[in-house]
């Protein structure tokens, strides 16, 4: 729907047979499309919150919320209507002004991002030839305005919280962009339709596996885009058992929930990027690129398919934060700077060297890309084996002790 | 991830590789408890049968009294701290026979010591597994084993042994009927 914004400027304008309305309805579109992207991710953010606690409860032996509404689909209304109706309470000695406005500079470095973001073949709000560059620039608002209510909140718990998300913020931007170099180099261009162009439908036609260095990259973008985006095991921020609740302490109402959307829709921006720039985005196989625009049955597969591949590392991202403990400060520096930082370096110096030697058509670029995948393909077996593993060690003492089955699986809801 | 200063090139990798590994090893332990049974029990509705059958024998939940074979003898309510038993013992005129006239106990009040159980000779007071009595009228709580008017003859070891009634369901009877009359 919204790419229409590209589609309308070349079209409509003309047939309403005036330039005076052009800007009108590039406004309103933009409007449309704004909407659309904040319902968008809203509701997911919601929705995550929602999946992210039953998930949490199973890997707890929980169950999670299944209450307000068929399985609890609902609680996530229930949350944001009981903190909206909260009062806003501003601390004593706050700096009132930034401590108002700080929410709103991490809602929008948060919902900028959505605008070169796309969706398929053709749905994108806007096209920018330096969509990457973009996101990359837009994201440090949300360090802005963590800062901001860090320090306009007038409270100690909140001034640790935000300069340690400054600290940790800076710092892995570097790791961050460097790997997302790698991918400008690959696909020679900054706009993020023109880098999934470059890649193909099938795994091994995906930049990840372009060479062992992009596979390398592509954890480095995965480790910082975790850290940028204070998810655990880079909450430090946030840190509930050390700084209470790190820059939202002194939040309540609707600015706390501001807060969490952000987050909360931050997942997937960062799993979309990582899908965009590593993992072939929309791409249909045996579909080419000219191809992938032709029909809206065509378009819709490719949206399916990048939803697809979106949600299942937002799962991923869900199931690292209830895996691992939270990182100390000093080796959450440790890793950007003696690990990230030089890895992403060597990943772009291999990435050159590997694109000058082997050319990504010629036949044996393909045979080391399908390596590659071989590769990672045996990763993914070794880590399924060690599930099963895992699951069959307990297996029968469960029996023993309860007499009943411990197969439940996901599906199966309680 | 060591933190020392003097790293060497070996143990580089070998905490790049250590990190890798755990992480990996973590991730499939929790994934493959997506897999496991929950522990939790969804009290109240779905579960498959009442909580109440399914406590042990000595929870302690609200009291109740079997008049069948309760003496009269006021054991428990010298024994009760709180004065949460009050019984009304009551002599007839004309044949000289003693009978309880009340026998309340207030919820509300109970502390669920036990004490009373363990006076009474012949185990006429008890607890139940009953525990939820939530009520929006705190003289709901008010456990009647006496109605008003009526004449609970006492038990006497020389009688013979009435037939008992199930443990719970005289205390339960009370509650529901407290709760359909005085709401």
């Amino acid at each position: 729907m919204w790419y229409l914004a590209n589609y309308l400027e070349k079209n409509y304008a003309v047939s309403i047979n005036g330039q005076e309305s052009a800007w009108l309805i590039y406004l309103i579109v933009a409007i449309a499309s704004a909407l659309v992207m904040l319902g968008f991710a809203s509701l997911f953010a919601g929705l995550a919150s929602f999946v992210e606690r039953r998930i949490a409860g199973r890997i707890m032996a929980r169950v999670g919320p299944n209450r307000v509404g068929p399985q609890g689909l609902f609680q996530f209304v229930a949350d944001g209507l009981k903190l909206i109706m909260k009062e806003d309470l501003i601390p004593n000695g706050a700096d009132r002004f930034l401590f108002k406005i700080a929410p709103y500079f991490v809602f929008a470095g948060m919902l900028g991002t959505f605008v070169v973001l796309p969706f398929g073949a053709n749905i994108v709000a806007a096209n920018m030839d330096v969509g990457i560059f973009y996101i990359i620039s837009i994201t440090a608002l949300v360090v802005v305005g963590i800062i901001l209510g860090g320090w306009a909140s007038n409270s100690k718990w909140s001034m640790f919280g935000g300069l340690r998300s400054a600290a940790q913020i800076v710092s892995y931007e570097i790791p961050l962009a460097l790997s997302i170099l790698v991918v400008v180099l690959l696909s020679g261009s900054l706009s993020t339709q023109g880098i999934i162009s470059a890649q193909g439908g099938l795994p091994w036609d995906w930049f990840i596996f372009h060479s062992p260095f992009a596979f390398i990259a592509f954890f480095i973008y995965f480790v910082s885009a975790l850290a940028e985006g204070n998810r655990t095991p880079f909450d430090l921020p946030e840190a509930e058992s050390e700084l209470v609740a790190g820059y939202c302490t002194e939040y309540s109402g609707f600015r706390f929930v501001v807060f969490f959307f952000a987050e909360w829709a931050n997942l997937w921006i960062m799993s979309a990027i990582a899908v965009i720039c590593f993992l072939g985005g929309w791409r249909v196989p045996f579909i080419s690129v000219e191809e992938s625009t032709s029909s809206w049955g065509i378009i819709l597969l490719g949206l399916a398919i990048f939803m697809v591949k979106t949600l299942a590392l937002v799962v991923v991202v869900i199931q690292l934060r209830w895996t691992l403990p939270r990182l100390r400060l000093d080796q959450m520096m440790n890793l950007c700077w003696k690990y990230l930082v030089p890895g992403s370096f060597v990943c772009i110096l291999g990435t050159m060297t590997w694109m000058v030697l082997i050319d990504w058509n010629s036949m044996i670029g393909l045979v080391l890309r399908v390596v590659v995948f071989a590769g990672a393909f045996m990763l993914l077996a070794y880590y399924i084996y060690r599930i099963r593993f895992n699951y069959m060690i307990d297996r029968d003492n469960y029996k023993k002790m309860t007499g009943k089955d411990m197969w439940y699986p996901p599906y199966r809801l309680p | 991830m060591s933190s020392s200063t003097n790293l060497t090139l070996g143990q580089y990798f070998k905490n790049i590789q250590n990190a890798a590994l755990s992480t990996l090893e973590g991730m499939a332990v929790t994934f493959s408890w997506l897999f496991r049974r929950p522990i939790t029990i969804q009290w109240p509705d779905k579960i498959e049968k009442p909580l109440e059958e399914t406590l042990p024998e000595r929870t302690r939940g609200i009291l109740e009294v079997e008049t069948r074979i309760c003496t009269g003898c006021l054991a428990c309510q010298k024994a009760c701290p709180i004065d949460t038993i009050s019984i009304d013992m009551e002599r007839n005129a004309e044949t000289k026979e003693r009978f309880i006239a009340r026998f309340d106990i207030d919820a509300a009040k109970c502390m669920y010591c036990g004490l009373c159980v363990d006076a009474c000779p012949t185990g006429a007071i008890r607890h139940t597994t009953l525990f939820a009595y939530a009520t929006d009228n705190i003289d709901n709580l008010l456990l009647s084993y006496v109605d008003k008017g009526e004449k609970v003859t006492p038990f006497r070891p020389k009688d013979p042994q009435p037939e008992l009634r199930a443990r719970g369901s005289i205390g339960k009877n009370v509650l529901e009927r407290n709760l359909k009359s005085k709401n």
